[in-house]
């Protein structure tokens, strides 16, 4: 909604009702200063609700401290004995704020999500084929591998080096968002979530020839 | 004066003194414990009979006109074998493919009616259904609970295992309901045992919680910090514990005395003996076995070293399970702090062994396994009630999804998701002028729809006539802090609506449920009359405090007519709270909040008007921005500000 000049059209938007006292608060109070009752998530970004700025490069203590501050706060648990309504808001706070913390406490969901919100169809969120030949050629070649890998030491030696590379590909995404690079961005990611199936493929291989 | 300031949620509620006590119940296969935290206390005193005994065998009698539960029907289960009943949970949410035979024999006698929905026990001439089984142990730990503490108690923290499917909770719930128990939460298992650990030992770090009953096997990993206790990762079985020790145990004797075919009262006496041979077991190398089975007296000899051979594969079912969840919490068994036994058949040694192997350190066992669940559920009946500082972070145990075309299951919530958590997918037509579409929820991790449970079907109707593959249908999966599922579907061009709250196939239908209410001689209409008046007080308190807290900071902007118009609707509201009337409580708030309809206004477009002239948009936030969590104090300053 515009009112008057376009300079002035954002605080409309960033205002909301509080559903309990009718009286105004932000779009991103998780409780009104007025009342104290708690609101419905609004339509933020998962950054915004853990009070940080878009970005790849993200203090993950402080990720962690302030879920679990807001959750100590809304938690349906802490709201047995309230109003259905209050129970209701409360519940969603907490759906929303694990939706938030699960993507962004995970480089490659955090990586997924930044392309999205930069209007960028990652390629990682459909099961698109990959345009990247080198990549398949890799993949291709590390599954060929582990496939002949027969031992559980032979498994870890690929595990490894695996991790090693997505623990590479992590800084190489950083500088590529810092860069403002989106499409080495993007065609990282990609890269990455083979990776990380990989790794997954290991681990089950490794249970799988492991006996107890 | 000093000011009392608490957390939001910690309020104590107004109606408070209306309600019964709050207890925690741990409901288990083979024992239920009950267990309160009195106010004002911070530990949990376990409920013991006359002889100081905590629990409450898991069996009931049915002779004469009451259920007999308890030690007393455990006395019976020979002489009154077609009438007790044991390890009933094994049952709750299962269809009669889950139930397992013993010498080509089932310990229970069947119900003709089984086939289909949940099986039913033949006890004489009526069907009995393992909620109502459940039912009569509940009312024995709450007239435990009440004889005790000479006071009603009529709402409970119950625990199921972790890895109990959306069937075996719901049939949970509605046992409680049967015995006229309002359930606060359904808790984990594990992570009550992990609750009543951290608090008692002020534990920090990352620990496994390794739980072995009766009937069903939990493992879960938690972090423990600062008074959170947050689920990484869970797994399990449903279906395994001491009960298939014993039965590989009967199996084994069966095939070495050459047995053949048992009767259900043979099958029985055999596992009872069972029992006995492996408890004594724990102590001693070699045991006999005695017991007459369908008139062969036997007098067995069990060495232990058999016996853990028996059960090697079972233990080795739960390393998998322990395997599985540190891989899904990727971590390593090295870096788990501690490992916790819970579950009276931890008490193997072999299952010690092999744990305490498998983790690379000695378990522990600090607090009772048989009683450390329900302590947990006690503590979080307290936090339920009265407020605690400690949070619960719990995970979905089992992946949920919906069938597809060619009998797959589409994942839509993964396990280990963080709950509350609600998930939505699209899905699309396949068939040109396709106006309708059935939606099959499953639960479980395998791929095809025959692998998994199904919770239940239903059908979104209406889709207009569109081409295949342009309709464009949400399914949203719900799962609240109870573990329940809920599932709604919606097309998303005409806003076509269905929603279920999962009924599973092997639940109560909502009639048997009503009848059961009807024939249980709680009041239950009453009680949901009671429930529901009181809602609409904490309702109308509600809207009071709220308008109070608007009035103080801006109540400036009324003049004096309007003010005193608002005034009479709030003295309309308060006598209404003070009669019995619900409709009419209901009714004087309507009134209030038109009442205060102009009030809200200009509260939005002064807060607007600010915001558009002379203050930034950053002073407008920073005045309403309530939330930095970590500053509690600022926490604290806001959600006072509003209770003043």
């Amino acid at each position: 909604m515009m009112i008057g000049g376009e300079h002035k059209a954002i605080p409309r938007a960033a205002l909301a009702e509080c559903w309990s006292c009718k009286g105004p608060v932000s779009v991103q109070a998780i409780f009104c200063h007025t009342c104290g009752a708690a609101q419905p998530p609004r339509q933020i970004d998962h950054f915004a609700r853990l009070g940080f700025e878009p970005g790849f490069d993200l203090d993950i203590d402080l990720l962690e401290k302030r879920y679990l501050g807001f959750q100590r706060s809304v938690h349906p648990d802490r709201f047995a004995n309230k109003s259905a309504r209050d129970r209701a808001m409360a519940e969603q706070q907490s759906v929303s704020l694990n939706e938030a913390f699960e993507t962004l406490n995970d480089p490659l969901r955090r990586a997924s999500y930044l392309l999205q919100l930069k209007g960028q169809t990652a390629s990682v969120a459909k099961d698109q084929t990959v345009d990247d030949p080198a990549l398949l050629m890799e993949a291709m070649e590390a599954r060929e591998a582990l496939a002949e890998a027969e031992s559980v030491e032979a498994i870890e030696k690929l595990a490894i080096k695996a991790g090693a590379d997505a623990i590479n590909l992590l800084s190489e995404i950083s500088k590529a968002f810092a860069a403002d690079d989106l499409a080495a961005a993007n065609r990282l990611t990609t890269r990455l979530k083979y990776l990380r199936k990989f790794l997954e493929e290991t681990r089950a291989r490794r249970v799988a020839l492991e006996s107890f | 004066m000093l000011l009392q300031i608490h957390e939001p949620g910690e309020t104590p509620e107004p109606h408070a003194l209306e309600r019964g006590l709050a207890v925690g119940i741990d409901l288990g296969t083979t024992n239920s414990v009950v267990a309160i935290i009195h106010s004002h206390e911070d530990r949990a005193e376990v409920l013991r009979d006359q002889c100081g005994d905590g629990l409450i065998p898991s069996v009931v009698a049915y002779v004469g006109d009451e259920p007999v539960v308890g030690r007393a029907a455990l006395a019976m289960q020979i002489e009154q074998h077609g009438r007790v009943v044991s390890s009933v949970k094994r049952l709750m949410g299962r269809g009669i493919g889950d139930v397992k035979m013993l010498g080509g024999s089932l310990p229970y006698e069947l119900a003709d009616d089984s086939a289909g929905g949940m099986v039913r026990l033949k006890i004489d001439d009526r069907a009995v259904s393992p909620v109502e089984v459940s039912a009569d142990i509940l009312r024995a730990l709450k007239a435990r609970a009440e004889t005790k503490l000479d006071q009603p108690v009529d709402r409970a923290v119950i625990t199921v295992p972790a890895y109990f499917d959306d069937a075996a909770r719901i049939a949970t719930k509605d046992a409680a309901a049967l015995a006229g128990l309002e359930v606060l939460r359904l808790v984990n298992e594990p992570t009550a045992a992990a609750l009543a650990y951290g608090l008692d030992t002020a534990a920090e770090g990352l620990y496994a919680i390794y739980d072995l009953g009766g009937g069903t096997f939990d493992i879960s990993l938690l972090r423990l910090e600062k008074g959170v206790f947050r689920v990484l990762a869970t797994g399990g079985d449903a279906a395994l514990g001491g009960d298939d020790f014993d039965h590989a145990l009967a199996e084994w004797v069966i095939a070495d005395q050459k047995l053949g075919k048992l009767t259900p009262v043979g099958a029985r006496a055999l596992l009872i003996a069972a029992r006995h041979a492996k408890e004594a077991l724990t102590a001693q190398d070699s045991v006999w076995l005695d017991c007459d089975v369908d008139g062969h007296v036997l007098h067995v000899n069990v060495m232990r070293d058999v016996f853990d051979q028996l059960v090697d594969g079972l233990i080795a079912r739960t390393l998998r399970a322990c395997r599985q969840v540190l891989i899904d919490a990727r971590v390593e068994a090295a870096d788990v702090q501690g490992v916790v036994l819970v579950g009276g058949s931890t008490r193997v040694p072999a299952v010690r062994h092999r744990v305490s192997k498998f983790f690379g350190r000695e378990p522990l066992a600090d607090i009772d396994p048989d009683e450390v669940v329900a302590i947990g559920a006690a503590q979080q009946a307290k936090a339920l009630t009265q407020g605690s500082d400690t949070l619960l972070l719990d995970v979905t145990p089992l992946s949920l999804g919906i069938e597809t075309m060619g009998g797959i299951v589409e994942k839509v919530i993964e396990r280990n998701t963080p709950i509350p958590v609600t998930k939505g997918q699209e899905f699309t037509t396949y068939q040109d002028g396709q106006s309708g579409m059935l939606i099959h929820v499953l639960q479980g991790e395998r791929e095809t729809v025959d692998a998994c449970r199904s919770l239940g079907r239903f059908e979104l109707k209406g889709i207009p006539p569109m081409v295949a593959g342009s309709a464009r249908i949400l399914v949203k999966f719900a799962v609240d802090a109870d573990g329940l599922v809920t599932v709604s579907a919606e097309e998303r061009l005409t806003g076509a609506k269905a929603e279920i709250e999962i009924k599973p196939s092997y639940g109560l239908t909502e009639d048997e449920m009503a009848g059961m209410l009807r024939d249980s001689l709680t009041h239950a209409r009453e009680d949901m009359e009671r429930r529901l008046l009181i809602e609409a007080r904490v309702e109308a308190e509600r809207v009071l405090l709220a308008l109070s807290a608007a009035l103080k900071a801006d109540g400036k902007l009324l003049d004096a007519a309007e003010k005193a118009a608002i005034d009479g609707a709030i003295a309309q509201v308060r006598q209404a709270m003070s009669s019995e009337d619900r409709d009419r409580i209901s009714a004087t708030v309507d009134i209030l909040e038109q009442a205060t309809h102009g009030f809200a206004q200009k509260r939005m477009d002064r807060a607007i008007a600010q915001a558009l002239t002379g203050h930034s948009l950053d002073e407008v936030e920073k005045s309403m921005a309530t939330d930095e969590p970590n500053d509690r104090a600022v926490a604290d300053a806001t959600s006072a500000a509003g209770r003043k």
